[in-house]
Parts: C-alpha cells; structure tokens; sequence
C-alpha cells in the first residue's frame, strides 16, 4: 500500500509541476514541455492503478489507456511543435 | 433486418465524415466536393438515426461485438439524438456557406484544401463524443475534436491566427489532461469507465475530486470565466465559417460532458455547484462588458459566447443542487439555441466583413454597401440569443425562470434577466449601425450585396428564431431514453 | 385543427407574408410594392369582415400550438379581439395608402414597408392572442418591428430618440415577460378567461395577487404610457408621419391599453379585481395621467409633440374606463379604444401633410393655413372637436359613457375630471382651428412656399378617417357600430347580475 501511494503521490506531484509550469512559463516551447510533464504524471498514475501484487498480472487496461494517451500526446505535441515554429517563422518575417 | 440498421446508423455517423475526411485528404483538388458530400451523407444518416430513436427508443451497440468493460459502446438518447441533429443541421449550413466562402479566387489555395478534412474530422469527433458511453472514449474523442479545431483556428495562416491557436491547443491539452487525470481517479477507485459503473457506484471522496478534476479541464475546454482567456482570440481570428464551427459546435461538446456526468455522478456538495454558479455570473458580467468595449465585430460575437456559456453554467448550477431534470433540459435548450444561433452571427459576421471590407464596428455606418441580407441575418440572430420570444432561447430562458420562480430562486431570476439586458446592450451596438444612415459619404447605392452565401446564416438565424415555437416537442423528443433521469 | 381555426391564421399570415416580399423587391420597383402592400391591406379587411361576421354568428374560432410543457401558443377570436383587430385592419389600409403617398420619393422604402407589415402582424397578434404568453410574444415582436421604423430616417437624432424608445419597451417587455412568468406560476395557465382566472389565488394569497398586478401594469404600462412610463412617446415623434399615426392608433400605445384590458377582465375578472382594491389605484393613476398629458401638451409649440402628449391623455380614458369597474364606463373605454385610433391618426396625417406639403411643423407657423389646405384642415378640425368632446362626434360618445359609467360606480369625481380634460383639450386644439382658420397667413417668403404638392394618396386618408370620426359618433346606436359591439363585449366580460 505505502508504495502504491508513494509511487502515486510522485505522479501527482509531477503533474502538479508541469502545471504550475504550464501556468506560469512565457517560452512557447517551455511551456509545451511542461505540459509534456502533465501528461507524464496523469500516466503515471494510471500505471500505479494498474499494478498488482506479484502473483496476480497487472491490470491490462490501464496499460492500453496510457498507450492511447501517449499516441494521443504524441500528436498534440507534433501539432503544437509545428504551431511554434510557424509562428517563429512568422515573427521573423514580421520584424525583417 | 433492424438490428443491422440500428448498427449500421450509429457507427457510421462516425465513420462517413472519418472517411471523407481521409478521402478529402487524399484528393485536395476535389476535397469541396467530398467535403459537402461527407457532409451531406452524414446528415441523412443522422435523420435515419433519428427518426429511428423517435421510433424505437434508446439503442446501444457494441463496437466489434465488445462489451461493456472492455469495449466500446455506443448509446444514443433523445439528448445524444438531439445534439447530433443539431450538429448535423448546423454542420450542413455552416458547409454550404464555407464552399462559398472559400471558393473566391483571394481566398489561398490552402485554406480550402485543408478546411475539408479538418472539419470532417472535427464532425468524427463530435459524433463520436455525442455517442460515447465511457470516459476514455470521450478523452480520445475530446483530443480528435481539439486537433482539428486548433487546426481549424489556424487555417487563415496569419499571424494574430496561429498565436491564437497555439493558446487554444495549449488550453485544449491541458484540459483533456485534468480530464484523464479524473479519468485516472475513477478508474483507481472502480476498476471501471463505463456510465453505467459510475451510475452503480456510490459517492466516496476520490469520486469526488475526479468529478472536479474532470470539470475543471471540461470547463477550460468550454472556456468558463475565468478560463476563457484563450476564446475571444482563436474564435475571432478564425475564418468565418471555422468561427461559426468553433462556437456553435466545438463548445457545446464539453458542455454536453459537463451535462452528461452531472446524470451519472454526485456533485461532492453544494460547495461545487455554487462556485460554478458564481463562475457563471462571472463570465456572464465578464464576457458582457468586453463585449460591450469590443471594438471589432467578430470579436463581439466572440464575447458573447463567453457570456453566454456562463448562462449555461447557471443553469447547471440551478439544476445541480438538487438535480432539477427542468433546468438541465433548459441547460440543454440553452445550448441548442446558442448553436444555431451563433453560427448563423458568426456566417454573417464573416459576410459582412468580406462585402464592407472591415468589420470595424464604429465604421459600419460609413459604408455606401449595407449587406442587408447578412445584416438581417446578424439581427435576427440576435434576438435569439437576447432570449427574446419566439426563439429557442426564449424558450430555454423561461423553462430557467419558471424552474427559478417555483422555487423562490430570485438571485437566478435577477441573473437571468441581468443577462438578458446586457445582451441588449451589446447587440445594439451593431444593430443600430446597421440602421444608421447619417455618416455614410457616398450615396447608398442600389447595391445590397446580396449574395448565394447569404442563404446560410440566414437559414440558421431563421430556425433559431421559429424553433422556439416547436419548444415542446423538442423537450419531449430529448426525454427519450430518459437521459435527465439518471440521478435520483 | 379544422378549417374554422385557420381563419386567424390566415388573418396573422397576411401580413406577416407580405413582410417578407416586401423586403425582398428592389427599391426601384415602387409600383409592385404598391400593389402588394395595398394587396395584403385589402385582403385583411375582407377576411377580417368575415371573421367580424362569423363571430357575431356565433362561430368560435380557436387555434391552439403548444409551445412549451403546459403552454400553448394559442390564437382566438373572441369579441374584444375583433373589436381590436377590426380597427386595425381599417386603419391600415387607410395608413398604407397615406404611407404609399408620404414616402414617395424617400429612402429605403422597402425596409419601411417591410417592417411596417411585420409591426401590422405584431398587431393582429397581439389582437387574437387567447393568453398572456401568446401576448408576449407579439408585444416583443412589436417592439422589434417598430424600433426601425421610428429610426427611419437613420440620423443621429433619431437614434438618440430610438435608444430611448428601445430601452422603454424592451424593459416594459422584460416586466411583462416577469408577469407572465409569474401568473404561470402562481395560477397555472395564462389563459384570458371572461370573469379571469385569479379568484382562487387572490384568495389565498391576496398579496402575490396584488404584487403581481403591479408588475403587470407596469409591463403594460410602458407601451400604453401610463405616468410615469411615459416619457419614451413625445420622444418617438422622430418618426415619419405615417409611423407616429400608426403607433399613437393601433399599434404600440393601444397594444398597451388593450392588454391593460385583457389583464383586468380576463386574468383577474373585474370582480377579483375589486375586491383585492387593484381598480381605485389604477383609476387614479389614469386620471393623473389624463390631466398631466394634457397640461404638457398645453406647453409644446411643436405639433406633433402637442399631439403625442395628448395621446398620453387620452389614452388613459381607456384605463380610467377599465378602472372604474362599471358596465357603462367599460362600454366607454371599449368605445375610445377605437374613437381615439380614428381621431388621433387623422390628426397625424394632417400634420405630416403640413410639414410635407408647407414645411409647417410648430403651432406658430399654422396661421391661415386652412385656405391653403382646406381637405386637411377640415379633416383635423373635425378629428380635434371630436377630441374634445363635442357632440355629436364619437369622442363625446365615449367621454359621456365614460361619465355616466363614473357615477353609476359611486365615483363622482370622474365628471369634473372629464370636464377638467375636456377644457384642457380645447385650452390646446382650438388655438391651432383658430390660427389655421381666422388668422391671416404670415408673409414671411418661406411660409407660402408649396414645398411638395400633396397627393389624393396623402389627402384622402385623413378625410376618410374624419369622416368615421363623423359616422362614429352620429350613428353611435345603429348596429354594427363600434358601441354596438362593445356592449355585446361588456355582456360577456361582466356577470349578469352587475348589468
């Protein structure tokens, strides 16, 4: 039990990070990377709900849960990454 | 024979626009035509879906024959039944004004490459989410609905677009991350997603902060004061009909969330709903006076939306203390009108600003062309969402008071009606421009600009108006499969 | 729904058809716009005639939609409907002609007609509406139909004065629509009943009944310019002539004083309205009104101002009539509901033709215009003595059953009131008969200047409407007059006993 709640309070205390960081951050790129952290620490705990004492598996389908949310993850950071360096190059164009 | 038919109708109002979206994707060239034909598709399938619930009632189906727990199901009700014509009608209006809209040669190639799949995309995800029956499903369907309305927001490619945009995905993600985070709280305390299990389970602490988790990312996503800092910026930047999506569409699907766990879960205590009662009058006092201080049209609209989805959460908040079944179907009523109606002010916002040149609202006055079909449509649009009888609105406002007024909730009264006055206020502002004839340098001149792309927006405003008068049959159609009477 | 029902309908949808064409034709094509305007005129005054006489058969006619759990838009022809919906279609044929004429060469004439048809439909509406949500609705409508029309000219002047306009009647609607609500909570059903539906609350719970009398009133209030609501009117004469005609006749101030009528009668009854002593401050409140519109009226130089203060006085008969709960005095009210439409629009077509074809608009500059203009003149000479009261023109028909009704309640201090207002109308009629008629005209070189010839279109309206306000009064007691009718209406809305 102690370490399930270790293992679960960290995964809150990342996601907590990543938002204070999501908040407060005024770098685009820092502030996805926070957000990144976010998502660490929300599938942390779903991994943490999945665990099992030894002779039992654990669960499988929180697993599949936190492989949608990194696919899912995955893309919105593509898209945010591609928003950012467009709109560098848009600023350029705009301050030449 | 009808088993097939009622699988067939609920999985493809999923997968036709997903695969327009594909095919539209793959044939740029031609994507206006898969795109209005996807759309056109969806929609007869929706009415099929519909008339079906009208005859049969509720319905579920097992995606690949898998159950509950494991697979997904999807459910529909009067309310899901509801909201998915809604999206269908507004969706197909909102398609024809954009082939217009996006047809004229100034308009950039790729903007009318890649509305198409985009928007098809984002009707997936709505469809998808309105048909859900577990939170992870909806999570998906949340992050497909914000890709393709970040990508939406950004079509136009300028500057003041993408920087829009990028807040709004950042919103988006955070959002849906507070809302896996509840997800993540229900699971560890039930072992289960599904409705149906939050529906069985009873109220324990950890339910309780997942349920708040899960509304605050819902009421980032919907923009309610004060999280609304990302709206007025990516809804008045984006192209006309992208706004009209945005706002009509886009929004109420966190709302219906909102709705949809409101059947299915205990508010922890008063405490919750009250703050989002307070968070209502917020954004609509909030959302009020920046509309009033706006000095562009759209992003007037913009405003209002943020004013007007604070109404909504009164109206949650009305129901939520002791889960009044009226006010959730004026909540839902509320919601109907506001996306009917608002598309339609954001297609003829979109008109007017391409046939005057500006949408400077001081200098609307000054322009010899008054676009009087868009004008007209501007201010019939209006109406409806001042609340003013006949419109829908109306009908949600007075099912809101009525549910006030038996129960002696005067301060709901008050807000309702502060509400109502404010949006007076801001509407006439436009309105008496439209109506203004004193500053203009040159002659009127015969031309109106009237023009093809007119039809929509003014369809749109006309139903908003006329459907309130068909308030009833409305409200009985959304009882179907008692989606209001989850909570005991 | 059977055949009979859809009489109203058709009555509601010929207007409100012809809103739309009318906003669609090009400005250019005025002669179409004539047509169908004229066209949709016709048509309502057949179909009403028909309803008129059905109705008087014995024929009922009840179309009923339900709009939300409970409640029903619901459109019926009782008697005290087609009395107004009468008036109103006769009037808008009238107005339209004049209309047609006045705005012959001015701007945005579609628009114009356009909502001037949309504000007509408001007014048959609210004419046929079987309760008080149906009324609501159509007093909304009203409002948001009329708003561009008193804003026609589009200046900044005259949406200064629409601001004004707008922020009475949407407030007036919201009070109204807090009324409604609360009638449906309170009583369950908004339904006008002859003999009202609030007996049973009143009983109860006699201060919900009074409080929300209150609020009705006020709602009502404001669109009938009862004291202090009243200050939008006077501001409203930016209006082109034939809009002002409209709106002091038929269509806003009597949409106010004719719901005034359906609360009284038939959402409290006279009697519940009695008992829970809502009549004496009402009575009071309209006689403080009729003195005070007509002592402002004495001050204003400007002609259409001294004619809109006069309506906030003379409306108010019909309200002191209700208020006085007598048979007789409720025949008066009826009766003026309909003299003052007649008067009043003649004396605003008279002044709009003034100030079209003279450029006349203040009371100083009317010396000798009569010769100028003798149709006109005579038209408003007739339609102000009758005003005043003087027989046998219908406004002293009204005025006398107004007075007998007083004393027949008990409540004497009506006829010096009367007598009072009536002074007070010819303290600010007769000096405009009297310049037009016996002073020499100035010589100043603008003032004999003929700005515009006026038209058949613009001269016959008022001379028709002063020939009514003639018919009206001197044939006050053959059937099928207005008194007729309202007496067969005070039958219905009074118990048997009281007559």
């Amino acid at each position: 039990m102690s370490t399930g709640l270790i293992f679960g309070l960290t995964g809150l205390a990342v996601f907590i990070i990543g938002l204070c960081g999501a908040l407060i951050l005024v770098d685009p790129l820092r502030r996805l990377l926070a957000l990144k952290l976010c998502s660490v620490g929300a599938s942390f705990m779903l991994i943490v709900a999945a665990w099992n004492a030894p002779p039992a598996t654990p669960d499988p389908v929180p697993h599949a849960l936190v492989i949608t949310g990194i696919v899912v993850m995955i893309s919105a950071t593509a898209v945010a990454l591609a928003l950012i360096r467009r709109l560098h190059t848009l600023e350029q164009e705009q301050n030449d | 024979m009808t088993e097939m038919l009622a699988i067939d109708w609920l999985t493809a109002v999923i997968f036709v626009p997903l695969a327009g979206a594909m095919l539209a994707f793959l044939l740029p060239r031609q994507a206006h035509l898969v795109g209005v034909g996807a759309m056109a598709l969806t929609a007869l399938v929706t009415i099929a879906l519909v008339l079906q619930v009208l005859t049969e009632g509720a319905m579920i189906t097992h995606l690949g024959n898998w159950e509950a727990p494991l697979g997904i199901d999807l459910r529909v009700d009067g309310l899901s039944a509801i909201l998915l014509a809604m999206t269908a009608g507004v969706g197909l209006l909102v398609s024809l004004g954009a082939l217009d809209s996006y047809a004229s040669r100034r308009v950039p190639e790729r903007m009318r490459r890649y509305f198409w799949p985009l928007w098809l995309l984002l009707l997936s995800g709505l469809n998808g989410a309105y048909l859900s029956t577990d939170l992870f499903n909806l999570y998906v369907m949340l992050e497909v609905i914000a890709l393709a309305a970040v990508g939406l927001t950004v079509l136009s490619g300028r500057i003041e677009a993408v920087r829009a945009g990028l807040e709004y995905m950042y919103a988006s993600i955070l959002g849906a991350l507070l809302f896996l985070m509840g997800v993540g709280f229900v699971y560890l305390e039930l072992g289960r997603l599904d409705f149906a299990g939050l529906l069985a389970a009873n109220s324990s602490p950890a339910l309780s902060a997942a349920l708040a988790l899960m509304v605050a990312g819902l009421a980032l996503k919907t923009a309610l004061f004060p999280l609304h800092v990302w709206l007025p910026q990516a809804h008045s930047n984006a192209t006309a009909p992208a706004s009209a999506l945005l706002s009509a569409l886009v929004v109420k699907v966190s709302l219906y969330i909102v709705l949809r766990l409101a059947q299915y879960m205990l508010p922890p205590s008063e405490i919750l709903v009250a703050l989002i009662g307070v968070l209502g009058l917020g954004a609509i006092l909030w959302g009020s006076i920046q509309a009033l201080r706006a000095e562009r049209l759209k992003l007037l609209v913009a405003w209002s939306t943020v004013a007007q989805i604070g109404l909504i959460f009164v109206a949650f908040a009305r129901a939520g203390a002791d889960g009044v079944a009226e006010s959730w179907k004026a909540a839902a009523l509320l919601m109907l009108a506001h996306a009917i109606a608002k598309a339609a002010m954001f297609l003829a916002a979109g008109r007017i600003k391409d046939e005057i040149g500006h949408d400077r609202i001081r200098d609307l006055d000054r322009s010899p062309i008054r676009p009087t079909l868009a004008q007209l449509s501007f201010a019939v649009a209006a109406i409806s969402l001042v609340g003013l009888p006949p419109s829908l609105g109306f009908a949600g406002k007075w099912i809101l008071m009525e549910g006030a007024m038996t129960n002696g909730y005067w301060h709901w009264i008050v807000v309702t009606m502060t509400a109502t006055m404010l949006s007076v206020a801001y509407f006439s502002r436009v309105l008496t421009g439209f109506l203004r004839f004193d500053r203009q340098r040159t002659p009127a001149g015969e031309h109106q600009g009237w023009a093809l792309a007119d039809a929509a927006p003014l369809t749109l405003a006309l139903f908003a108006l006329g459907l309130g008068l068909f308030a009833a049959p409305i409200l009985s159609f959304m009882d179907i499969g008692y989606p209001f009477g989850a909570t005991p | 729904m059977n055949d009979a029902s859809l009489l109203p309908l058709m009555i509601l949808m010929t207007p409100l058809c012809a809103a739309p064409l009318l906003f669609a034709l090009p400005e250019r094509s005025a002669r179409l716009r004539t047509a169908i305007n004229l066209g949709a005129a016709l048509l309502k005054l057949v179909l009403v005639s028909w309803l008129s006489w059905k109705v008087s058969q014995g024929v009922i006619y009840d179309l009923r939609l339900t709009v939300l759990p409970g409640l029903e838009f619901n459109l019926q022809a009782d008697p005290l409907a087609i009395l107004f919906i009468a008036l109103s279609a006769v009037l808008w044929l009238i107005t339209t002609v004049y209309a047609v004429g006045y705005l012959e060469k001015g701007p945005h004439r579609a628009r114009f007609f356009g909502f001037f048809s949309l504000c007509v439909a408001a007014t048959v509406g609210i004419a046929l509406a079987g309760n008080l949500f149906t009324f609501l609705i159509f007093y909304e409508i009203l409002t948001l139909a009329t708003y561009p029309l008193v804003i026609h000219y589009g200046t900044a002047a005259a949406l200064r004065a629409g601001r004004i306009y707008l922020i009475y009647t949407l407030g007036g609607g919201l009070v109204l629509l807090l009324g409604t609500l609360g009638l449906w909570v309170l009583a369950g059903s908004t339904d006008f009943v002859p003999g009202g539906i609030l007996a049973g609350v009143a009983e109860d719970s006699p201060l919900a009944a009074q409080l929300l009398f209150l609020v009705l009133i006020i709602g009502l209030g404001v669109k009938a310019a009862l004291v202090p609501l009243h200050s939008w009117l006077p501001i409203a004469m930016i209006a082109p002539a034939p809009v002002s005609a409209l709106l002091h006749a038929v269509a806003v101030v009597k949409a106010g004083a004719f719901g005034i009528m359906r609360v009284v009668y038939e959402v409290y009854g006279i009697e519940t309205a009695q008992l829970l002593g809502l009549t004496t401050p009402l009575a009071v409140l309209a006689a403080v009104t009729i003195l005070y519109g007509s002592i402002r009226a004495l001050g204003q130089d400007d002609i259409k101002r001294r004619l809109a203060w006069s309506t906030v006085s003379q409306v108010s008969y019909i309200a002191l009539g209700i208020a006085l709960a007598s048979p007789i005095a409720a025949i008066g009210a009826l009766a003026h509901l309909i003299h003052q439409g007649i008067m009043k629009i003649t004396l605003f077509m008279v002044a709009g033709n003034l100030a079209e074809g003279r450029g006349i608009k203040k009371v100083s500059q009317m010396n000798g215009v009569g010769l100028a203009m003798p149709g006109s003149m005579a038209a408003f000479t007739l339609a102000a003595l009758g005003m005043i009261g003087l027989p046998p023109l219908a406004g002293f028909v009204s005025k006398w059953y107004l007075a007998a009704g007083g004393l027949q309640a008990g409540q004497g201090w009506v006829i010096p009131l009367l007598l009072g207002s009536s002074l007070l109308n010819a303290a600010y009629f007769l000096p405009m008969i009297h310049r037009a008629w016996f002073r020499t005209p100035d010589t100043a070189p603008q003032q004999g200047l003929v700005r515009r010839r006026i038209g058949w279109m613009l001269a016959a309206p008022p001379i028709a409407t002063a020939a009514l306000v003639l018919i009206a009064g001197g044939l006050a007691n053959a059937p099928f007059s207005p008194i007729e009718w309202t007496r067969f209406i005070v039958t219905l809305e009074y118990s048997q006993e009281a007559l």
